[in-house]
């Protein structure tokens, strides 16, 4: 369980890191730490996998890439896993899920595809197919973004 | 911005292997050969010009407890702007996009909790000019990209 100290931690982490000497010892003194416990606090979110990362991030790496489509996947139930796992293993494939299907909605993996074209999106998707056997599909092209945050936890 | 050989080098560092110590900057700068004042420079000048994002912790969503769903719902072309007003006026919705499909308006949502997800859900269900909407929870996660191309 995370303590309030934890999610005072977290927010102060998504504010991003001071460009100072000792950016650590100014976020600790907001919050009535110490530089090394603060520093030891963020070694063990890291190694427990509350952060995935500690470091840069950079803008989405989709510059250049125009078209970026979903692609769904209706694979049988016993099939989903090992088809998940092979679809993940593209470079073109930036993300890769199972979710469930639903009442007017039989498409149960989806993966992201990003590409310079709608041909080349199109192209990806039959290579996937192809390459896994799986045919019933369909390619969801995005029209235009609505909006892109990055979340803020516990605000 | 044009980065040179050193600022793909810092980027690399900063992306990948963060120093967690107390004088992070300095570390880098003395395995670059540049002094703790340049790795500061050169650092602000990526943030200013947005090729980073942010500098701190990339979050795990599910390992801090939240819950979230990929949703989809229909609605007319017509109404699609007052749509995407209420959808986006959450601030647990981060991503919404249009896209080619009968379900037209596709969104992510996190919430602190299951309950608070299923209320969300359920505001925005109740806008009168949304006919349907699919919610859709990862039930395995097989990829999450993290792109260091830039580098």
């Amino acid at each position: 369980m995370l303590t309030e100290q934890d999610k005072q931690i977290i927010r102060e982490l998504q504010n991003g890191l001071p460009l100072v000497s000792r950016p650590f010892k100014v976020i600790a003194g907001k919050l009535n730490m110490t530089e090394e416990g603060l520093i030891e606090r963020i070694r063990s979110f890291i190694a427990g996998g509350q952060i995935r990362r500690f470091g840069a991030a950079v803008r989405h790496q989709d510059l250049g890439y125009l078209y970026n489509a979903m692609v769904v996947w209706d694979v049988s139930d016993e099939k989903a896993t090992e088809t998940g796992l092979m679809m993940a293993d593209f470079e073109e494939v930036t993300h890769c899920y199972q979710r469930p299907r639903c009442l007017g909605w039989p498409y149960n993996l989806f993966t992201m595809v990003h590409g310079l074209s709608r041909e080349e999106c199109v192209r990806i998707a039959e290579k996937i197919s192809k390459a896994t056997g799986e045919k019933n599909y369909k390619l969801l092209f995005s029209t235009a973004e609505l909006k892109k945050s990055s979340m803020r936890y516990f605000e | 911005m044009e980065l040179d050989s050193l600022d793909r080098k810092l980027l690399k560092i900063i992306q990948a292997d963060f120093p967690l110590v107390p004088e992070p900057y300095r570390a880098i700068g003395e395995a670059l050969e540049i002094t703790e004042d340049e790795v500061i420079a050169r650092i602000k000048n990526m943030v200013d010009s947005g090729l980073i994002r942010r500098l701190g912790g990339i979050f795990d969503s599910r390992r801090l407890g939240y819950r979230g769903a990929l949703c989809a719902v229909k609605t007319d072309s017509d109404s699609i702007s007052q749509v995407a007003a209420v959808v986006n006026s959450f601030s647990g919705v981060t991503h919404n996009y249009l896209r080619e499909h009968d379900y037209n308006m596709w969104f992510t949502i996190l919430a602190e909790s299951e309950e608070k997800l299923e209320e969300i859900v359920s505001e925005i269900n109740k806008h009168p000019l949304i006919q349907e909407i699919i919610v859709l929870p990862a039930e395995k996660i097989f990829k999450i990209k993290v792109n260091f191309d830039l580098a």
